[in-house]
């Protein structure tokens, strides 16, 4: 089912199209926004309430790299892994990320903090190698800078679980 | 120098507030194109030679003057700007987006206006986080400040696929449809979104508009030192001393841009060849040091300045490696639609990486060139594969020897 809040901020997105459908995306972003992920009864929610088949939403869905449709951690990393932050020595980074978290590409910590993933070129090319913690970006990363901001991340949700609030802030332009 | 698309640009990073962008003649561009009709917009884009600033170097006047000429003033138009910047080294529309949005906002209404659009959408990444900000924040600003009229701008979070910045993936993205490419013709000027006529413009290209209204064609020629016309965002990344990007006339050369900006290679590294514009355009050696990095005298020496965000290899960075992370990226960001392709990078993935881990045969490299000839242009749906080749062809032919190495010491001689 989805929320309130959710179809609220769905229909602001329906309204931006001429057509329904095109707002799929946004919509799937509005419910990952809420719920970190796409299950495949948000998946069919989704695509009752745009009126659109299931197997194209999901067609769609699993087309782009932001869209999850498995669980993953409130801290979702990932990890710049294109051709400058090679350079810059990201394998040295992704070696710490690894160690630290004991988890591969695509896998979540036991705790579910965290989940790694690899970025394509996240375009601060010239501060490489970089990634990206949710929303924010970090850029110069070197092993120990990013074994801190581990730490801090790790601390932040685990003081105040407010990764859903934190994605609240995204405001919506007037129509 | 003058710096018209960057200039004025906070120091700190922080977005040109409305008032600041005023002060510097901000909003002034749109004021005078009001008093211009849709034809001669088109005709003075035409004379100013503005072209594409997304990689292809095409004449935006020309572009323009492709949508059917408007008979009705009901009839429906889109301006879409793209805003999907993930060239794998490309870095230079995120400085235009969060510096100042105020400027691409000007744009699209003077690009708008031209083209008889009533509703705009920006085709933005889904990881810049901030310039969305930026841009909600300034559209805000503008709104208050009654700026826009009769024009709706959309911000269009997209979620991260490489192939929808290619124009026709990212219409079928916008209406909500697999991206993937559509066939040419019809061109989106003619049936663009929801079969409509749609111009789709790059950030840095929609950015110009402002300014060549304001100042004229001649300005704008006046400003590129070789053959093409303006200004270019450059960027150089890889290990040099200041990487940045860097606002500097259209046609500086190579080496004004990686030594006078960003300072040269870091002590102790020499340069071995750069990429001139994003991870599709070739491997290029010291001999394009001197060359105008412009479209046309890269078209002259038959190559491409693709994004012109270059990516330097040194002589302590295995080629190899470096261009086995290119095509996983390809092979990675591929649609799928087509079979060159879909098929084809993963296969040049593979033996790349095999060579790379010393498990490569001589005869892999025929295999590679064939395969780089096969995947570029004419053979395949959309630019995508022709991107993967470029630096494959020109990698094979300038690393030539240390393929070899690699091939006989069946090892990565720089221990990758």
């Amino acid at each position: 089912m989805l929320s309130k809040h959710e179809i609220a901020e769905i229909d602001h997105e329906i309204a931006k199209f001429p057509v329904r459908k095109s707002a799929c995306l946004d919509a799937l972003l509005v419910v990952q926004k809420h719920r970190r992920y796409i299950s495949d009864e948000s998946l069919k929610d989704v695509a009752d309430y745009i009126g659109m088949s299931a197997t194209e939403l999901d067609g769609i869905a699993t087309f782009y790299n932001l869209i999850y449709r498995k669980p993953v951690g409130k801290c979702v990393i990932r990890l710049c892994d294109s051709v400058s932050c090679w350079i810059m020595g990201y394998e040295n980074i992704r070696k710490r990320i690894q160690e630290e978290l004991a988890i591969s590409w695509g896998e979540t910590t036991a705790d579910n903090q965290f989940t790694l993933l690899p970025a394509q070129c996240l375009g601060t090319c010239d501060r490489g190698p970089a990634m990206m913690i949710n929303d924010e970006l970090h850029q110069n990363l070197n092993p120990d800078k990013v074994s801190d901001l581990l730490k801090a991340a790790n601390l932040e949700e685990k003081d105040h679980d407010k990764t859903s609030h934190r994605a609240h802030e995204r405001q919506w332009s007037a129509p | 120098m003058i710096r018209p698309l960057t200039g004025l640009m906070n120091a700190n990073g922080q977005p040109l507030s409305l008032k600041d962008y005023q002060a510097g003649q901000g909003y002034e561009g749109i004021s005078k194109a009001r008093g211009m009709t849709s034809a001669e917009i088109i005709q003075l884009l035409k004379d100013a030679g503005l072209l594409g600033r997304g990689g292809a170097g095409f004449s935006t006047g020309i572009k323009m003057s492709a949508v059917p000429p408007m008979t009705d003033v009901n009839q429906i138009r889109y301006l879409v700007v793209n805003a999907d910047e993930m060239e794998p080294g490309t870095f230079k529309d995120r400085w235009l987006l969060e510096g100042n949005p105020h400027q691409l906002i000007e744009g699209v209404m003077i690009g708008a206006h031209a083209i008889g659009a009533k509703v705009a959408y920006i085709f933005l990444r889904g990881e810049y986080k901030f310039a969305e900000k930026c841009l909600e924040k300034a559209l805000r600003e503008a709104h208050a400040a009654k700026l826009i009229n009769n024009l709706s701008i959309h911000i269009h979070m997209s979620a991260g696929r490489y192939i929808c910045g290619e124009e026709t993936a990212l219409l079928n993205a916008l209406e909500g449809r697999r991206a993937t490419p559509r066939a040419k013709p019809p061109f989106p000027q003619v049936s663009g979104l929801w079969g409509k006529p749609t111009v789709v413009q790059n950030v840095e290209t929609i950015c110009n508009l402002p300014h060549i209204i304001r100042e004229g064609a001649a300005w704008f020629k006046s400003l590129g030192k070789a053959i093409d016309a303006g200004t270019k965002i450059y960027g150089v990344s890889g290990k040099v001393k200041r990487p940045g990007a860097f606002e500097l006339p259209m046609g500086s050369t190579v080496r004004e841009i990686l030594d006078d900006c960003a300072g040269g290679l870091i002590d102790g590294l020499k340069l071995k060849a750069f990429l001139p514009g994003g991870a599709s355009t070739d491997f290029l050696g010291l001999d394009f040091l001197d060359v105008a990095m412009d479209y046309s005298s890269m078209g002259q020496k038959r190559t491409r300045m693709g994004t012109g965000t270059m990516i330097v290899l040194d002589d302590h960075t295995c080629p190899v490696g470096m261009l086995v992370n290119l095509e996983r990226f390809f092979k990675q960001e591929s649609c799928g639609f087509c079979t060159p392709c879909r098929e084809g990078l993963s296969f040049v993935y593979e033996t790349l990486a095999a060579i790379e881990r010393g498990e490569g045969e001589e005869a892999d490299l025929a295999i590679l060139e064939r395969h780089a000839r096969i995947l570029g242009p004419g053979s395949t749906f959309c630019a995508l594969a022709p991107g993967a080749s470029a630096p494959l062809m020109s990698g094979l032919k300038l690393f030539r020897e240390e393929f070899s190495e690699h091939i006989a010491q069946k090892r990565c001689p720089y221990g990758n």
